[in-house]
């Protein structure tokens, strides 16, 4: 028997389980026509890759992986594309996303797909297998699976000692991997051998809690069967053990240090029904066209259903056959769940739940009260931290103290928020934080990228400003080795050139502009000039010889 | 006595030294205050705030010149993060100041007629174009800060408002109501 550990907090909601567990999988039928977004997963949304009117074969890809933290999106079966355009998707925003919309013509019509070799093919290839396939965690936090296959590169610890399944399923309510696991118990233990390959991992441990013994069962028959060496490890009940980080504290009593990965401490942790997927995916060629769903809650036939992704929420609604007092619904479990705005929003990879509920069900929490630090909720923090804090600093948008006391730290469980005696709903402040932290990151480093681009500018004004400074001269210089030598002496002596040449030039015009009227005089002219000059010459006796200085003045600068 | 006078004057002229070595051997380029203001400020160089770029404004508050609520761009956030910097008060928008939402501007490629006016007044270098050629913005460089509107000869640049989308939304202030306690 392996020792388990604890995780400090947790709590005890009722499971609701049961009700959904006593039918087996079923498929639902076709719908009318499936709404399927380009942003399934974590990361990018896919670029779509076909066109209205295009007639698409059962998984055919329709959005290509853009970027490298993005994955790809198929058509769910075959049929024609009758639009792509934003429709309202289950995000916590109600804003619309660009889907497309798929008429199906009801053959399931298959493209050729084929298994893939997988002990003989390289990791790198497998992996971007993975990734044309769409594959994705489809326990919620849909992370692109061959991202978490990469190799740390340059990291001590880069072999994985451990991959874990995650078998757990703790948040109320949903029963989709526990009819998964009892149904299916070989494709996910042989996805999880793949996984083991790919990753190189040591042991493979399979934790599922003590409240699904037929989960626990078929899993354990299964790998009695495979005869591989893994483990199906029981774990005590307690919300939120089938958080990746809490299992694996649970499992293997080690810690993920804040903001790191597992990996980085040799562990990696994928969903049971991702191993499934991932089987799919390799063993057929199969990409992720369907998943299985529970619907339950305030309905009259709960049950788990194989659906087509991009299948209305309406379609299994109707399957459920919601009593009459429903007023709403939500997808996920009561804890962690996403309220509906409304039915026509698809099923995606993500939804692993859909709960009809109504106010007998939930009652609606009573209005809040001011916090009055009883520090239940530090108590039942599964990630160890002071949520009470966090809320005072998250309401304040003290949001640099509540980074400081590991805001990000917050697995958004709920936990605090269910034991809360003041009905405080923490999480949506947490949420809120969280939300805002990002913004500003993303607005600072839009203005880190604004403020480069302008110094690049002003220091292209400024060189382009030189560079016109630098042409000009050198148009000069050019211009002054076209003229004779003596141009080029030294610069004083170019200096008194010029003057000289000035000097000379001003001479000649003086030259040009004399009285013209002083030629071919008659006598009586001359006998007139020269009374006048003489007249001059007396004045000048009598006052300063103004004239002869002026004339001296201007000969002495000649020289 | 003598000898406490001589210890402390010792004292003194030995962290006067030190003072004097660190004073030459640490100084600072420019002044730190207006690169850590500047810092905060958004960028947007859309000289909204009188003066003609973030700089001169990070500037102008750094010297005590400016108040601290000039700069729309930058929002209530930007007021409290430079109040938290300069441990003032935070204070509202001064007069008449109005939040408009973001942007980017966008040339009607048909008008254009190549002037090349808007891409000298762009402070990001956001507009692409040749003399006498169609000019176009480049959206994702874009900071709204509207300054090559005006400079357009046949008005053909206006300002789009940038669309909330899933990729940029962002969760609203929980609205709870909260019963005082009696
Ligand atoms: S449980 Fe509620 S009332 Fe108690 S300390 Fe936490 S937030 Fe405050
Ligand atoms: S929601 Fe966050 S703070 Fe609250 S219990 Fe869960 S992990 Fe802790
Ligand atoms: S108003 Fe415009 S120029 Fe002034 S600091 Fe703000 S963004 Fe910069
Ligand atoms: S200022 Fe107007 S006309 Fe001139 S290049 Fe820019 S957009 Fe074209």
């Amino acid at each position: 028997m392996r020792t388990l550990f604890k995780f400090n907090g947790g709590i005890h909601p009722p499971g609701n389980k049961e009700r959904s567990t006593q039918r087996g999988i079923a498929r639902a039928p076709l719908p009318a026509k499936l709404v399927i977004p380009f942003r399934q997963h974590a990361g990018e949304a896919a670029r779509p890759v076909v066109r209205v009117g295009d007639h698409v074969l059962k998984g055919q890809l329709i959005g290509m992986p853009d970027g490298y933290f993005s994955s790809a999106v198929h058509a769910s079966t075959s049929g024609t594309i009758a639009a792509i355009a934003a429709q309202p998707i289950a995000h916590p925003s109600g804003l619309p996303d660009l889907c497309a919309t798929l008429i199906p013509d009801g053959r399931e019509e298959w493209i050729p797909h084929a298994a893939v070799d997988y002990r003989n093919s390289d990791p790198a290839e497998l992996r971007q297998h993975l990734r044309m396939c769409g594959v994705v965690g489809l326990g919620g936090a849909v992370f692109p699976s061959d991202l978490k296959l990469r190799p740390l590169r340059g990291h001590p610890n880069k072999d994985i000692g451990t991959l874990i399944l995650n078998g757990a399923e703790c948040e109320p309510y949903i029963t989709c991997d526990d009819m998964l696991m009892r149904e299916r118990a070989a494709e996910i233990v042989q996805g999880a051998e793949m996984l083991r390959f790919m990753l190189e991992a040591g042991e493979v441990l399979i934790g599922i809690e003590d409240n699904k013994p037929q989960a626990v069962a078929a899993m354990r028959q299964a790998v009695a069967d495979s005869g591989l060496p893994f483990e199906v490890v029981v774990v005590p009940t307690i919300y939120p053990g089938g958080s990746a980080k809490q299992l694996i504290r649970v499992l293997t009593g080690l810690e993920v240090p804040s903001g790191k990965l597992p990996t980085e401490i040799g562990v990696q942790c994928f969903n049971v029904a991702t191993a499934c997927s991932v089987y799919r995916a390799l063993a057929h060629g199969e990409p992720l066209l369907s998943r299985i769903v529970t619907i339950t809650g305030n309905v009259r036939r709960a049950q788990n259903y194989e659906v087509l992704l991009g299948t209305p929420v309406q379609e299994l609604v109707a399957l459920g056959e919601a009593l009459p007092d429903t007023d709403r619904y939500i997808m996920g479990g009561p804890m962690m769940g996403l309220p509906l705005s409304s039915t026509a929003i698809p099923l995606v990879k993500a939804s692993n739940c859909i709960i009809a509920a109504s106010d007998k069900l939930f009652p609606p929490a009573p209005p809040a009260l001011p916090c009055i630090r009883c520090s239940r909720c530090a108590q039942v923090c599964p990630a160890d931290l002071q949520p009470m804090d966090l809320f005072w600093f998250s309401q304040s948008r003290e949001f640099d103290k509540a980074q400081q006391f590991s805001l990000f730290d917050c697995i958004e469980c709920g936990a605090c928020s269910y034991v809360c005696p003041s009905h405080i709903p923490l999480v949506q402040y947490f949420q809120f934080a969280k939300s805002e932290i990002r913004a500003r990151e993303q607005d600072q480093r839009a203005a880190d990228h604004a403020r480069e681009r302008h110094e690049f500018r002003e220091y292209r004004i400024e060189r382009e400003k030189q560079e016109k400074a630098e042409r000009l001269a050198a148009r000069e210089q050019a211009a002054k080795q076209a003229q004779p030598p003596a141009a080029s002496a030294t610069p004083a002596d170019d200096a008194q050139q010029k003057i000289q040449a000035a000097i000379a030039r001003a001479r000649e015009q003086a030259a040009a502009s004399r009285p013209k009227n002083t030629d071919n005089l008659t006598a009586q002219q001359q006998a007139e000039i020269a009374e006048i000059e003489a007249r001059r010459a007396k004045a000048h006796e009598r006052a300063e010889p103004a004239g002869e200085v002026a004339d001296n003045h201007s000969e002495g600068r000649s020289q | 006595m003598l000898s406490a006078l001589l210890v402390m004057a010792g004292i003194a002229i030995v962290l006067g030294a030190v003072l004097g070595y660190s004073a030459v051997k640490f100084r600072v380029e420019g002044n730190p205050l207006v690169d850590k203001i500047d810092a905060i400020l958004p960028q947007t160089q859309c000289g909204q705030c009188g003066y003609p770029g973030c700089r001169p404004y990070a500037e102008a508050i750094a010297s005590g010149e400016a108040d601290i609520n000039r700069c729309p761009p930058g929002g209530e956030e930007g007021i409290r993060k430079l109040a938290d910097l300069l441990g003032v008060e935070f204070k509202p928008f001064g007069g008449g100041t109005v939040l408009k939402p973001k942007a980017v501007a966008f040339i009607d490629e048909n008008l254009c007629i190549g002037c090349t006016l808007c891409f000298q007044a762009c402070p990001v270098d956001a507009i692409a174009g040749a003399a006498k050629q169609m000019h176009t913005i480049i959206a994702s460089e874009c900071t709204g800060c509207e300054l090559c509107v005006d400079p357009c000869p046949v008005d053909c640049i206006s300002m789009v408002p940038l669309r909330e989308n899933i990729a940029t939304w962002k969760r609203q202030y929980p609205v709870f109501t909260l019963v005082a306690a009696k």
